[in-house]
């Protein structure tokens, strides 16, 4: 039933040998010494403070909305550091491997990756900086913040969203992986076809390829589900539809975009694991394969998961410009109506990442027409963001730096989206870095957005501000790169330079290539600077101000409470009269603390989600190496789990009104305030009901 | 800015007291029925994928449609699967009455329903393997056992489900959380059954034509 594989094969490895693991290579040994300092600098604490127990109790086990939405923003920068370490070697190649008389180090004829090491890395970067790297950080953010902004206690279903965070931190972790064990596929985040089939692919690189998406976007698809019964179903009383946040409109469409989109993810991906693992012919080049089926089905979702990455960005957007220009929003009607509109023709532009498919004239002027229709809703937004700014009183504080410049960058993509749009231009400068520039601004729009997020929310969740002066050198070496990477490489796209070039024969280019370099250095700078940027607020966070509104200004109902934000969220549930509810109470003078409290009801944590995620680790891993008997126990162990969760009864807790007095008095210390140590500690009142 | 301002002599309510609503039936099957949603479009996917490789170029020398689809058998597997619904909608009118001993019933009546529907589609992917015609033979065999066995792979969750629904209610008897997922299971069961009715019509009838 299974295809015939070439190669050693045994019961209890599979296809997995000792020879899979790259001990020879040397970058390989210098990534290994890397990782392993951070592991252990990450470890060794944790073993040395004894917080093992904590760890798993507080945060492994946890269902709060608001944890899982810090390690989907953790795992999110751990792999977006390691994206970008890929772009760095890839940089790094390309000015190295320049013209014929360019010297070779390592084992390279030209620069020092030899070409499938350099085919792996650009496959690494773009599926990480897409899929676990802007998507975990995004659904993060969601996560965190739309329960507030809604005034709920929690998501729709606490143990789903917990399952949801470990799928795709198993994706990551399969990922990573590769690294040290075996390869990693060397078709390009698109996974070109047939290139992808087992004949022309035969490692299991393109499986880890395969199957980390695939299990990561059953979370995704799960967190899409939870956010929308959360948002239509855990509202406030008063938070009318027309009251509801921007950044809570956008994650709502985005994830109405991730649920029809990912399916056909997982469709794309299932045929083409049917055409490796069972021998099928959906893709292959004969006996009755279709190319093209492949192509088509892939960007069916990956058009809509741009905009499922970038609408939340949008979102955000609209939630720090109020803020920092000290207005409401400009067009609240039009801004929900826009981010629908994008949202819906997200479905009808996917050919536009294959023009030269060769369709024809009429299919083509179709996509092409509803590609620049993108542009209509989009220019709604920027100048909706713009008469915000109009005469509003304007602080540049770091998240007012970050969007704006994602304002720019939103321009500068959107304009190459348009010539792009254009068939005519399309066929000249398919497949060029015109086209890997354009994308990068866009997701740069997006990356900007997640950094002015990031630093705008830390203090609702940490109860500190993030360090201004070390942010604003952060923002502007980040922005010193953005300029001289991608300025440049608009340029060489029109001198002819295509995508995924290991070698490179034009040394006209080499200036140009230069730049880039210099650029990407100012990217590294800027790592260290956001490391610092952590080090230095961290280490001054009692001078960081821990008050509920830290910029003094906020609108939304996010910030009606407590910062650092407590456990249950909002200790009586608000009742919402206008859109900024904040704004509205304080201009009024009207109450932003309740009197009295009343008793509430608390899901508890549990080990099911993690337990699942180790599980579905095992059956990503098997199935890589096709070790059918890890492979099967998995998924059943799987069944299993969820099946036992299906007779589980007890899964909340009560906490009493006298309890919830005596915290809101007297905060318990910590970081968003522990859960659990409720029910553990005899405070009164709590624990099981 | 008008929505700043205070309405004089009504001062606004600002906290919400009492009662938390939390109705748990409806958020559970809101989130199923988006769930069920995904799951359309998964089909929707094999559907459409089925129909790009439903061509005389993607049969690469092997049988056609016309050629492997039994629109008589398959009408068999149609009415054990719609037989099945029917005794679990029964099974669902019981529990309206509360009526557990029927709820019970119903179940394994589609039990064995579902049962009688998955044998017929192994007998018939048997008899089509024994005749050589098996996925690896070309792009349109492929896209033919897959929608058939991506169907078929649904009812047998369905099954396990019906099973651990069937010692759910003998055990904890007709509480929220059993009915809310009772409730589910009668869309999936019921969606299951609508796919059906599509892959009956779009490849055993289309393809006897």
């Amino acid at each position: 039933m299974f295809v015939h594989l070439q190669g050693p094969y045994s019961f209890l490895f599979g296809r997995l040998t000792l020879a899979a693991i790259p001990y020879n290579n040397a970058i390989i040994q210098f990534a290994f010494v890397f990782a392993a300092i951070a592991a252990l600098l990450v470890v060794a604490p944790v073993l040395y403070y004894r917080k093992i127990p904590y760890l798993f109790r507080e945060w492994l086990t946890t269902v709060d909305h608001k944890k899982i939405g810090v390690m989907y923003i953790i795992v999110g920068l751990v792999m977006m550091f390691r994206g970008f370490f890929d772009g760095l070697m890839i940089r790094t190649q390309q000015v190295m491997a320049d013209g014929p008389h360019s010297a070779g180090h390592l084992e390279a004829a030209h620069g020092y990756l030899p070409p499938s090491h350099f085919d792996q890395i650009y496959s690494s970067h773009g599926t990480i900086m897409i899929i676990f790297a802007a998507t975990p950080i995004l659904t993060g953010l969601g996560n965190i913040i739309v329960p507030l902004q809604i005034g709920a206690r929690d998501m729709a279903f606490p143990t789903m969203n917990a399952i949801s965070l470990w799928l795709t931190t198993v994706g990551a972790a399969l990922i990573m992986a590769s690294l040290f064990i075996g390869d990693f596929s060397t078709a390009g985040w698109v996974g070109l076809i047939p290139l992808t089939e087992l004949d022309f692919s035969p490692s299991a690189g393109v499986d880890y390829w395969m199957w980390a998406i695939q299990i990561s976007s059953v979370g995704t698809t799960l967190n899409a589900i939870n956010v929308i019964a959360t948002i239509i179903t855990m509202r406030a009383p008063g938070m009318r539809w027309d009251r509801l946040p921007i950044f809570t409109w956008t994650t709502l469409s985005t994830s109405i975009i991730g649920l029809t989109s990912f399916p056909i993810l997982g469709v794309a991906l299932a045929l083409l694991g049917a055409d490796r693992y069972l021998g099928t012919h959906f893709y292959t080049a004969g006996l009755g394969g279709n190319l093209m089926l492949y192509t088509n089905l892939f960007w069916i979702w990956g058009h809509p998961e741009v905009y499922f990455l970038v609408l939340p960005a949008f979102g955000i957007l609209s939630e720090v410009v109020p803020v920092f220009a000290e207005k409401p929003l400009f067009g609240y009607i039009t801004m929900v109506a826009a981010t629908f509109a994008i949202a819906g023709v997200s479905w009808l532009v996917w050919l536009h990442h294959f023009f030269t498919m060769g369709a024809g004239p009429k299919v083509n002027s179709f996509f092409s027409v509803a590609t620049m229709a993108v542009g209509i809703p989009t220019g709604v937004k920027v100048f909706n963001w713009l008469f915000t700014l109009y005469r509003g009183r304007i602080t540049f504080d770091t998240p007012m730096l970050w969007a704006a410049g994602a304002l720019f960058l939103l321009l500068a993509g959107g304009l190459t989206g348009m010539m792009l749009a254009i068939p005519a231009i399309n066929y000249m400068v398919h497949n060029s870095v015109f086209v890997v520039a354009h994308f990068h601004c866009m997701v740069l729009v997006i990356v900007y957005a997640i950094f002015a997020a990031v630093i705008f929310w830390f203090p609702k969740v940490f109860g500190f501000k993030l360090d201004e002066r070390s942010g604003k050198w952060f923002f502007w070496c980040f922005t010193l790169g953005t300029l001289l990477v991608f300025t440049a490489m608009f340029g060489l796209g029109f001198m002819g330079e295509t995508r995924r070039l290991d070698y490179l024969y034009d040394t006209d280019w080499f200036p140009a290539l230069e730049i880039e370099e210099i650029g990407i250095g100012f990217y590294s700078l800027s790592c260290l600077l956001f490391g610092w940027m952590l080090f230095v607020s961290i280490r001054d966070r009692a001078k960081l101000k821990p008050v509920n509104d830290p910029w003094g200004k906020a609108r939304t109902l996010e910030w009606l409470t407590r910062s650092p934000v407590p456990f249950y969220n909002f200790a009586v549930t608000p009742h919402v009269n206008t859109r900024d509810e904040l704004t509205f109470r304080y201009l009024n003078h009207l109450s932003t603390e309740p009197d009295h409290f009343e008793a509430i009801h608390m899901p508890r944590n549990t080990p099911i989600p993690i337990i699942i995620g180790a599980l579905a680790f095992g059956f990503g891993f098997g199935i890589t190496w096709r070790i059918w008997w890890m492979t099967g126990l998995s998924l059943l162990g799987i069944i299993a789990v969820v099946i036992y969760r299906s007779f589980a009864r007890d899964t909340g807790y009560h906490l009493s009104a006298e309890v919830m007095s005596q915290l809101e008095h007297e905060p318990p210390l910590g970081v968003i305030a522990e859960s659990q140590f409720l029910s553990k500690r005899p405070l009164g009142g709590a624990g099981a009901h | 800015m008008t929505t700043q301002t205070l309405e004089p002599g009504k001062p606004p309510e600002l906290w919400h007291y009492g009662a938390e609503a939390h109705d748990v039936i409806a958020a559970k099957t809101l989130g199923f029925w988006l769930y069920m949603l995904s799951d359309a479009l998964i089909f929707a996917g094999i559907f459409a994928a089925y129909g790009v490789l439903d061509h005389s170029m993607n049969t690469a020398g092997g049988p056609g449609e016309a050629q492997i689809v039994h629109p008589i058998a398959a009408f068999w597997q149609t009415i054990a699967v719609l037989t099945s619904v029917f005794a679990y909608s029964v099974a669902t009118v019981a529990l309206k009455h509360n009526y557990r001993q029927l709820v019970v019933l119903g179940i394994l009546a589609a039990m064995l329903f579902g049962a009688i529907f998955l044998a017929l589609e192994m007998l018939d992917f048997a008899d089509l393997f024994a005749h050589g015609a098996t996925p690896q033979v070309s792009g349109f065999l492929s896209a033919y056992f897959l929608l058939i066995a991506t169907h078929g792979l649904h009812m047998a969750f369905g099954m396990l489900w019906l099973f651990v629904m069937l010692i759910q209610v003998i055990r904890f008897g007709l509480t929220t959380p059993v009915v809310a997922q009772l409730l589910n299971l009668r869309l999936f069961w019921q969606f299951q059954a609508a796919i059906w009715v599509c892959v009956y019509v779009f490849v055993y009838l289309k393809g006897a034509i």
